[in-house]
């Protein structure tokens, strides 16, 4: 089975925070996967950033910049990868934009991404209709292509999860990551609209901030998925962010499964 | 392969939440080819109130001076607004009247595009708000004026390098957050799969009027098209109509800003290399990760790191050529065609007009050349004297 379908029948309802590589350095990153790790953490989402995040609102664009101008790399965020995976099993998704994978070699990229323990990626802007490109690399290297669908799929709805493995990102809200105070969106019934599809899990993100977000939003699906609230913590805290960011990963877990 | 394709490049990479609103501008677009409403309300708004056709201007003096071909230049600095934006502007608020938008959007480098789509938003009564640059702002405040007098709301873009590709990622943020009563105009052929083909077709007029005017002027076609490239849409609209005319030699000129072999430039076609950007696979600035790069120009409007994909494939193809001229040639170029023909073009357009004084004189007597000037210089005076080093306030 699937490392990342698996990773939601553990401990309940996932809990999957996203931490942007290299804000502020590759070595709190890692501090905080491992911390994220022991804070009850089911998957972890580690964003390459990329000089144009058209996805994301402003906290997480402005974690990009400060990474890319501390000097990350894709090559060192590799290696990064690489020695965390030697220091935890959990199941590591790289969420990041296409250039950055296309620019490197769609191959070349995955076939690094497989060999630093990688399990899966999340590529916003590339919708299902122009993923072929990318998922047949992915499928050769044993990575798998997180599909998304959004609040405006609805009839696409069904292709997308028909064709989705490991789990399926469903996106709260219109617009752009961030951190919001209420989600208008009937997120339940697109979620009905999957399960009549496929038994892929179905993990929420998009705006999800706070201990009754994650509650009422696991309650609908398997999982939620939090960035930019964490990596606001990130912002503010730096290098001594991992511990705020456990704490602050603990309580959600447990407020998914409340 | 996904939609909307020019060879290799084009296609729709954007997220999931735009899809749909993709997929329905495509099937607006493509109703409004066959509503004969639709076409007679748009001839109508070019003809009446852009004051299509544009002239074919042959300058004679211009001729003379360079001693070579024939030089017209096809004056899109003639139309409403001033520039060969407004041709597009009216086709795409026109298309998101008739969709039922009540609000369009746009994103604008020099500020022509976000003046046209202001201007036809105000005559057709939508709402209009533009994403500009904060730089760009400052380089290009009049047109920040125009634009709030037209109506629209002017939202300064401060993320990033603060020009035209932030106002693009800007635009197409708010687009995700917001498509059910709101539209896109985007201004030039890029982006996401129907734009580049939707821009294309509503400045394809400017090559159809070419050919027309120059058949009866000279009794031929031209030898070669010069048009300035950054997104390229002047280009793409002066080249279309040619592209079946193999003895046209088509000539996109791009901004090299203070050199091609310097950090300072905007020369895609140069300096880019194959990459996925806003929405379009084409040649892009980045560096060796695929992060775009920061690109400079003296011209705003040309100050981007992409090109449209369907210009990345007449490159590919070899159909069309592509130049850098610098940020001093286009000056002394915007500085020529004021003395020579009493015409100040768009620091844009001196481009083109800074290409032709280079090819010009190498070409024959009875050789033929076309130049369009995509805009009229009155924005760029303020710049100009600055570059000059003249402090002017607008």
């Amino acid at each position: 089975m699937n490392r990342l379908t698996e990773a939601f029948n553990k401990n309940g309802k996932a809990f999957i925070p996203f931490i942007t590589c290299g804000d502020p350095d590759l070595e709190t990153t890692e501090k905080l996967v491992y911390a994220m790790v022991e804070a009850g953490a089911d998957i972890i989402e580690l964003g390459i950033p990329f000089s144009d995040p058209i996805a994301e609102g402003v906290v997480i664009q402005e974690a990009d910049e400060r990474s890319l101008k501390g000097g990350t790399t894709t090559d060192n965020i590799f290696e990064t990868v690489e020695r965390v995976r030697k220091n935890t099993d959990i199941p590591l998704v790289f969420m990041t934009y296409y250039n950055p994978v296309f620019s490197y070699g769609n191959e070349r990229f995955l076939e690094k991404a497989k060999k630093a323990g990688i399990d899966g990626i999340i590529i916003p802007d590339v919708p299902f209709e122009e993923s072929e490109e990318v998922r047949g690399v992915c499928e050769d290297n044993g990575i798998t292509l997180i599909n998304m669908i959004a609040p405006t799929s609805e009839e696409r709805i069904e292709k997308i999860a028909k064709a989705s493995e490991g789990f399926l990102y469903c996106v709260s809200s219109l617009g752009v990551t961030g951190v919001r105070e209420k989600i208008n969106t009937d997120v339940a019934s697109m979620i009905q609209k999957v399960r009549q599809a496929s038994d892929v899990p179905c993990a929420i993100g998009f705006g999800i901030s706070n201990t009754e977000q994650a509650s009422a939003m696991a309650k609908i699906s398997d999982g939620v998925i939090v960035g930019s609230a964490i990596v606001r913590i990130v912002a503010k805290e730096g290098r001594n962010a991992v511990e705020p960011v456990a704490a602050y990963v603990s309580e959600m877990k447990t407020a998914a499964n409340s | 392969m996904s939609k909307g394709r020019f060879g290799e490049f084009g296609g729709q990479y954007v997220p999931e939440t735009l899809m749909p609103a993709l997929a329905e501008l495509e099937a607006a677009y493509e109703k409004s080819l066959t509503d004969p409403e639709f076409q007679t309300g748009l001839k109508e708004l070019l003809e009446n109130y852009a004051g299509r056709p544009s002239i074919l201007y042959y300058a004679e003096k211009m001729t003379k001076d360079l001693g070579g071909a024939k030089i017209y230049l096809k004056r899109e600095d003639l139309n409403h607004t001033g520039s060969h934006k407004i041709n597009n502007a009216l086709g795409q608020v026109y298309l998101a009247k008739k969709m039922g938008k009540k609000r369009v959007i746009a994103e604008t480098g020099a500020g022509q595009h976000g003046v046209a789509t202001a201007t036809a938003a105000a005559l057709l009564g939508l709402e209009c708000e533009i994403f500009m640059g904060k730089v760009d702002c400052e380089r290009q405040a009049l047109n920040v004026f125009r634009m709030e007098l037209l109506g629209a709301k002017v939202h300064p873009v401060t993320s990033s390098t603060m020009t035209l590709k932030d106002a693009v990622n800007e635009a197409m943020r708010e687009w995700a957050g917001r498509m059910d009563d709101t539209l896109y105009v985007i201004g030039s052929v890029m982006g996401p799969h129907p734009f580049p083909t939707i821009v294309r077709d509503y400045q394809k007029v400017i090559g159809q009027e070419i050919r027309e005017q120059i058949l009866a002027k000279e009794g031929r076609l031209p030898d070669a098209i010069l048009a300035c490239v950054g997104g390229g849409s002047n280009a793409m609209g002066s080249f279309y109509e040619f592209i079946g005319d193999k003895e046209v030699r088509l000539i996109g000129c791009e901004a090299a800003g203070k050199g091609v072999d310097t950090a300072m430039n905007a020369a895609t076609i140069a300096n880019g290399r194959l990459g996925v950007f806003h929405g379009m696979k084409s040649l892009f600035c980045q560096n060796e990760y695929g992060q775009i790069d920061e690109v400079y120009s003296i011209s705003a409007g040309l100050d981007y790191p992409g090109i449209g994909p369907e210009h990345a494939m007449l490159n590919a193809t070899k159909r069309a050529e592509y130049v850098p001229v610098t940020d001093d040639e286009a000056v002394e170029a915007f500085e020529y065609l004021s003395r020579t023909e009493g015409i100040i073009p768009a620091v844009e357009s001196s481009h083109a007009v800074a290409y032709a004084r280079k090819l010009a004189p190498t070409m024959g007597k009875d050789q033929i050349m076309v130049i369009t000037i995509s805009g009229r210089g009155d924005k760029d005076v303020a710049a100009i004297a600055r570059y000059r080093g003249v402090e002017i306030y607008e």
